[in-house]
């Protein structure tokens, strides 16, 4: 009953502390402390997000495309790069400095470059998305296989199991947790990725449609945008929680 | 009959020797155990015999032939149960029947009876989280069990449970023994557990670890109860305690 409580009070904390900024946002624009063209009152927000929402969802389907395809790639990209990394020893080495390294460079400095070298199609958004979301989980994954037991690959080896048998049986479920809070991040950062590459060129996303009208000043819509954004990021992240309770059965189990 | 047995076994890691000139042997449905204080090489000499280490010299045979350095003959058992997490108590159990290449449900198949006969009867759904830490520890053994050709190596498999789940282990793993006509390799570093559980004992000492003595211990294990009570008991605990201390 006392968990029960505690679990309401968890859960109402932060809807609490949500309406409060909201209260602060709406009284400081009725009041006209902040003018209404710089910052729009939620209830301007929130009828242009209702005016706008069949436009904001077509731009959001290629958003969301964008992202979807981008975090895919970035997935199995980062799962062969872990895994052999995992393998080699020497390969880690060698590509670990790197993968760092590529983390340094801001992604709103290789979207134009991007643009350039593949034009204003899909292909420049998905390879930035597969860039901001490979990082996390390839670093989730091998932090995952790095922190297996070392008895528990012993106990399989004793058993005379293959290399293949212990990755299969050891390395990767005991890697999911690591690669999920990997995949959590890489799911809020793609949305972020597909709507950056969009501002530097295209013909549709949320990113082009952001650019629009924030030129023509409509700043309503552009925090209707913006709103959009963390749903759609938030519904990703809710996505991979439910993804990871539906692999692991084992950790709710034990929360239990 | 002779089941198991090292010849002249020694290993050494970056040049430090840590067991030399190891000969044990264990007989069919024996259970002996090797006693020695903390760092006398006692693990190493199992990961020898269980073939996750090659020795630098010596063999290791089991039923007459040539197992050195071959993993899969003999079952091994850490200290930790490790059960798998993620997996549910038949699958792990299980699991060197599929290592071995049988089919899951087969595998599984194979190890239901022996839940009943392991006290672990309605647990095959369970994850190891689930389970109190003589039921993980029993089911550990049962996989061990199911991993092994008869001959099993125990690495002070009951040393994290309290002294009352403990008691009651080692009465069970007994009858368990006889039941399933089973061998076991047991390393301890409790004098108490060596001479309850036990037929033979070696006492393992010094750096590098070498086999010093070999202590019998004649009263039938099926007439032990409250062993750990009677004056024999003292008077083999305060053999081995001098042996030791002589070495």
């Amino acid at each position: 009953m006392k968990k029960r409580s505690e679990s309401i009070r968890n859960k109402l904390l932060p809807v609490g502390a949500f309406c409060l900024i909201l209260l602060f946002w709406w009284l400081i624009s009725v009041t006209g402390l902040v003018p209404s063209y710089m910052l729009p009152s939620p209830v301007d927000v929130a009828r242009a997000f209702i005016k706008d929402f069949p436009n904001l969802i077509e731009h959001a389907a290629v958003s969301v495309q964008e992202a979807i395809y981008g975090l895919g790639i970035g997935i199995i990209l980062a799962f062969l790069i872990a895994t052999a990394m995992d393998r080699f020893e020497t390969l880690e080495k060698a590509l670990m400095p790197l993968l760092v390294v590529t983390q340094t460079i801001p992604t709103i400095a290789i979207a134009p470059l991007l643009v350039l070298w593949m034009g204003f199609g899909m292909a420049p958004k998905i390879t930035l998305v597969v860039v901001t979301t490979f990082f996390p989980i390839a670093v989730g994954l091998l932090d995952g296989y790095k922190s297996v037991d070392p008895d528990e690959i012993d106990l399989l080896r004793s058993m005379n199991a293959t290399r293949s048998q212990i990755f299969l049986h050891v390395k990767i479920p005991e890697a999911l947790p690591y690669f999920f809070s990997g995949l959590k991040v890489a799911a809020s950062y793609a949305v972020v990725g597909a709507v950056i590459s969009e501002w530097l060129g295209g013909f549709e996303g949320l990113g082009v449609y952001m650019t629009r009208v924030r030129k023509a000043y409509a700043f309503d819509k552009m925090f209707a945008v913006i709103i959009l954004i963390i749903i759609v990021s938030l519904l990703l992240m809710a996505l991979v929680t439910l993804l990871r309770n539906l692999t692991m059965p084992w950790e709710k189990v034990k929360e239990k | 009959m002779e089941l198991l047995r090292t010849e002249h076994i020694t290993k050494s890691y970056d040049s430090r020797v840590i067991i030399r000139d190891i000969n044990i042997h264990l007989n069919e449905g024996e259970l002996v155990s090797l006693l020695g204080v903390s760092g006398s090489g006692k693990t190493t000499l199992f990961q020898v015999i269980s073939g996750l280490t090659p020795p630098d010299t010596g063999k290791v045979f089991l039923s007459g032939e040539n197992i050195t350095g071959e993993a899969g003959h003999i079952s091994y058992m850490l200290q930790k149960d490790l059960l798998l997490p993620h997996k549910k108590v038949i699958d792990n159990v299980s699991l060197p029947l599929v290592i071995r290449g049988m089919k899951k449900d087969r595998a599984q198949q194979q190890a239901m009876p022996f839940f009943e006969q392991f006290g672990i009867e309605g647990t095959q759904e369970k994850y190891p989280s689930q389970l109190s830490g003589g039921m993980r520890q029993r089911a550990a053994l049962l996989r061990t069990y199911l991993g092994s050709h008869g001959t099993v190596l125990l690495d002070e498999p009951f040393s994290a449970l309290d002294m009352l789940t403990k008691d009651q282990m080692h009465v069970w793993y007994q009858e368990m023994m006889e039941k399933i006509k089973l061998s076991t390799l047991l390393i301890t570093h409790d004098i108490d557990e060596a001479i309850v559980l036990s037929d033979r004992i070696y006492l393992m000492t010094g750096k590098p670890g070498e086999i010093h003595d070999e202590l019998h211990i004649t009263e039938p294990r099926s007439e032990r109860k409250d062993f750990n009570l009677s004056p024999e008991f003292l008077s083999y605990k305060q053999q081995i305690v001098a042996r030791m201390k002589n070495n």
